[in-house]
């Protein structure tokens, strides 16, 4: 069910600088959900403006046409990675996601992330998310004793450089959005937590791994990962959890043959 | 579990459709597995048996049937091999050209059996 906003269709009409790139106004019909898992799209006209992210179209809706909007974001510069969303069916850091790049037909329809319970509007509760970060073992294990100096590690070495290839995850929660299996299967840890424990398993100083492993092993784990790479599609950051998954899989299949599994 | 409000256009990119063809042709060679064991069964039964049901195979239809079934049994094989791939050595960026080759030698394997049959 989609209703027309009735304050929303006449503001920001004639607002100084707001025309489109050719200095013409373009008037953009957006879609916002409204509620929460029950709630409805609701549709707000507002007008285009130049080099205008989507982040900044919900936050002009927020502050000029309806105040009760709820959304979440921070850093605004694509490093917090809390501002994420479905924009036109696809998942996107709305910071830097340009409107002119995702708009059709001058038409934006902006939802929450699938796969996360909606508290209200655009904001999602991430606590499954980063729970299943910590499924994943997803922190650093100290090895027995106190470290007597500075750990070694050549930036050269072929562990560090697969460290450095999945590292970069800002926890915005695309790509988890984004993947089949993590709306088959609720248990599943998902791209991101599969991605950090990636991570940690080529950290050298860590200590943690057999029982990373076997957390990460089975049916909520790497195993599940049909490797549909829509998460290597969509992640902003550009990094390939797919490629980390696969890494995972095999020192599965290597601890299992070694009996350590 | 939140309802998945309108994620839909996530899934259009080349290895999701080569996922989704994999699976596909998966659960069609699945829904052919009874045909395949009644015709092994008829061998079992008798030699008429089995010769009459060959005979079929001299319709026309039958035969483009059997190229299909071929051109869909290489699309499992060569998917499949293409997960092995992906999933058991180092990782490299030719994905698109797995997915290319995977479906150029199910189309030159079907149509070699198209050309033989008729």
């Amino acid at each position: 069910m989609s209703v027309v906003h009735p304050v929303a269709t006449v503001a920001n009409g004639g607002a100084p600088g707001s025309t489109g790139g050719d200095g013409t106004n373009h008037k953009l019909d957006v879609s916002i959900w409204r509620g929460g898992k029950n709630g409805r799209f609701v549709s707000y006209g507002i007008t285009l403006r130049e080099s205008q992210t989507v982040l900044d179209v919900v936050t002009y809706i927020q502050r000029h046409v309806d105040s009760t909007l709820s959304y979440r974001f921070s850093c605004r510069v694509g490093m917090c990675g809390s501002c994420a969303m479905t924009v036109n069916g696809v998942s996107r850091w709305t910071c830097r996601t340009h409107v002119s790049e995702v708009v059709k037909d001058g038409r934006l329809e902006i939802a929450p992330l699938s796969g996360l319970e909606v508290v209200k509007d655009l904001s999602v509760d991430m606590t499954g998310f980063f729970e299943k970060w910590t499924r994943a073992k997803g922190a650093f294990v100290p090895g027995p004793g106190p470290s007597r100096d500075f750990a070694v590690v050549s930036p050269d070495s072929p562990q560090r450089r697969k460290v450095d290839a999945a590292i970069e995850c800002i926890g915005c929660g695309v790509c988890y959005a984004a993947c089949d299996v993590v709306s088959w299967n609720d248990d599943y840890l998902g791209p991101a937590a599969l991605n950090r424990a990636w991570t940690l398993y080529n950290d050298v100083r860590d200590a943690g791994n057999d029982k990373r492993l076997a957390a990460v092993a089975g049916n909520v784990g790497c195993l599940s990962c049909h490797s549909q790479q829509s998460c290597v599609k969509w992640c902003p950051k550009h990094l390939n959890p797919t490629a980390s998954i696969a890494g995972l899989k095999r020192a599965t299949v290597k601890a299992a043959l070694a009996g350590r599994l | 579990m939140a309802k998945p409000v309108a994620r839909r256009n996530c899934r259009n990119h080349s290895n999701y459709w080569a996922f989704a063809v994999h699976r596909i042709s998966g659960v069609v060679l699945v829904l052919y597995l009874p045909v395949h064991f009644y015709v092994i069964g008829l061998a079992i039964k008798s030699e008429a048996a089995l010769q009459s049901f060959f005979s079929l195979a001299e319709n026309p239809l039958v035969r483009l049937a059997e190229t299909i079934l071929i051109i869909t049994f290489v699309i499992h094989v060569t998917g499949g091999l293409r997960l092995l791939l992906i999933e058991f050595l180092a990782w490299r960026d030719w994905q698109k050209t797995v997915i290319a080759v995977s479906g150029g030698i199910s189309l030159a394997v079907g149509l070699v059996f198209l050309f033989n049959v008729f």
